[in-house]
């Protein structure tokens, strides 16, 4: 335990010094009240980025939800999923998946925990700056009705880390957290897909 | 290098009072006004004094070591530059390997070429070498979206944040008859000057500030705050020139040369972030904003500063 917790640190120290990682809570302020943050995905450090930026008695509390196809790999991205991170493993992959994905998450959220997750459901790898939705947030929206949602957009991340490189560049990241939304009780999935999407996509810095 | 503590200390201990003088007319003015209400000009004027405290403290401890000191300070003042630059640049996913190679083999290349004295290399090193190398890698990438701008941008963050700024710890490397063993007194001639003139110009800008001289590029740099801050940083410069090699005229006719540089550098890249659709290039310097806000002025003056005294002096 004592060596996990100070992995933890150690983790959380170099995911921000190599990031310069900055957050704006431009929506509401880093409470520890019960939330699902959900953000843009361009990167496998993600989840980790976000979960490090959040202020100490928050991140304990909040678990993000990763691909166990990528993070549940025996050896190092295992122990610092489970150990450090204390991830939401979950299986991806439709078909051939056996277990419902919104259980583990459903079942974190009922012990008490807030979530990270990333709704496009893989990392981002086109020019558009924000893929569509899958339908998990919904599921999730519709079985936690009494959590906020809270956008998180992650600004540069991609560009650290991109895909098949191994050597990170210490680009600043910047994360902008939105304003919660909750689901409506007669909200159906096409307007509460569309609707948190929005409101992350708005958050996105005018850059490009 | 350190043989002159004498004269250094004594500017050491000018600036000190003046950091003192500063932080209590800040002090004096929060309690004139409502001390508890939060005042934006004033509270900003407080924070850049208290960084002012920070960055005095942090140089002061680099020359404690020397040269050794002063060269390491700098590579990673050009390393959170080149980071900010590099931030607010549009690359893609092409141009990671030019980066990378920015960052972890140009860059600490750079400074060690300065290290090593090597006069020959580093002043070419990276407007040819790197200038050649970089545009290749991108372009075994094989992505040619947008490609002379990508290219053009990750050449010009590293001569602004690297090429240009390794020019201050350069001096270093000079060797100037009569001059020997004192050369850290050219960097705190040149900081001192150039940051001096920022101030200066921001202080006659607050006060007499009338005439914007480029309402587009930067709202806050009038005719009145230039006049006022080159001429009082220039006199700043003359009445410095018994810690350098220069007469007094020579000592004022380089500051001014400096402080002129300062300004146009404070424009171009104000006019980079402007073109960005950032006020700041960072945020690490609290009331400053990022560190290439703070060395705008200090990138376009150090290589002509470092050039005027190779020519004339050595």
């Amino acid at each position: 335990m004592m060596i996990d917790a100070l992995g933890s640190r150690v983790l959380c120290g170099f995911v921000k010094a190599l990031t310069g990682a900055r957050v704006r809570w431009l929506g509401c302020p880093p409470a520890a009240t019960q939330r699902v943050y959900y953000a843009n995905h361009t990167s496998h450090g993600d989840f980790a980025l976000l979960w490090a930026c959040l202020p100490p008695d928050l991140r304990s509390r909040t678990r993000p939800v990763a691909g166990a196809d990528y993070w549940g790999e025996p050896g190092i991205k295992s122990y610092i999923a489970n150990h450090l991170i204390r991830a939401v493993l979950i299986e991806r992959g439709g078909g051939t998946r056996t277990e419902n994905p919104i259980r583990p998450m459903i079942e974190a959220v009922e012990s008490g925990d807030s979530l990270i997750v990333f709704p496009e459901g893989t990392r981002n790898m086109t020019d558009e700056p924000l893929l569509p939705f899958k339908s998990g947030i919904y599921h999730l929206a519709r079985s936690c009705p009494q959590v906020d949602f809270v956008p998180v957009w992650i600004e540069n991340s991609r560009r650290v880390m991109p895909k098949g490189r191994f050597v990170p560049i210490p680009l600043l990241c910047t994360l902008s957290v939105g304003a919660p939304l909750r689901i409506e009780p007669d909200e159906d999935k096409a307007t509460f897909v569309e609707r948190s999407r929005n409101a992350l996509l708005s958050l996105m810095p005018a850059l490009h | 290098m350190m043989t002159t503590p004498q004269e250094t200390l004594a500017i050491f201990a000018s600036i000190g009072a003046a950091l003192v003088l500063a932080s209590v007319v800040g002090f004096l003015l929060k309690k004139r006004g409502t001390p508890d209400q939060p005042h934006g000009a004033i509270d900003n004027l407080n924070a850049r004094i208290r960084a002012w405290w920070v960055m005095v403290l942090v140089i002061g401890l680099a020359f404690v070591f020397g040269r050794a000191g002063v060269i390491v300070l700098f590579l990673f003042v050009s390393f959170f530059a080149l980071r900010e630059f590099m931030s607010l640049t549009y690359t893609r996913r092409g141009d990671h390997d030019a980066l990378a190679t920015s960052f972890f083999i140009v860059l600490p290349l750079q400074y060690w070429f300065v290290w090593i004295g090597w006069y020959g290399l580093y002043s070419i090193f990276i407007p040819v070498y790197a200038f050649l190398v970089l545009p290749i890698l991108s372009a075994l990438s094989g992505d040619t979206m947008r490609f002379l701008e990508r290219a053009a941008k990750v050449q010009w963050g590293l001569m602004v944040c690297v090429f240009c700024i390794s020019h201050v710890p350069a001096l270093l490397t000079l060797n100037i008859p009569g001059f020997e063993g004192r050369n850290l007194l050219l960097i705190v001639f040149l900081v001192l000057v150039v940051q001096s003139s920022d101030v200066l110009q921001y202080i006659w800008g607050k006060l007499f500030g009338r005439h914007n001289i480029a309402p587009d590029v930067s709202p806050s740099k009038t005719l009145e705050g230039l006049i006022g801050g080159v001429a009082s940083a220039t006199a700043i410069g003359a009445a410095l020139w018994w810690i350098t090699p220069f007469s007094p005229w020579q000592s004022a006719l380089i500051a001014l040369a400096i402080n002129v540089m300062g300004f146009l550098g404070g424009l171009v890249m104000s006019a980079i972030k402007r073109d960005r659709g950032v006020k700041d290039w960072g945020d690490m310097i609290e009331g400053h904003g990022g560190m290439l806000d703070r060395l705008d002025s200090v990138v376009f003056a150090a290589p002509v500063f470092f050039h005027i005294i190779r020519y004339w002096w050595t």
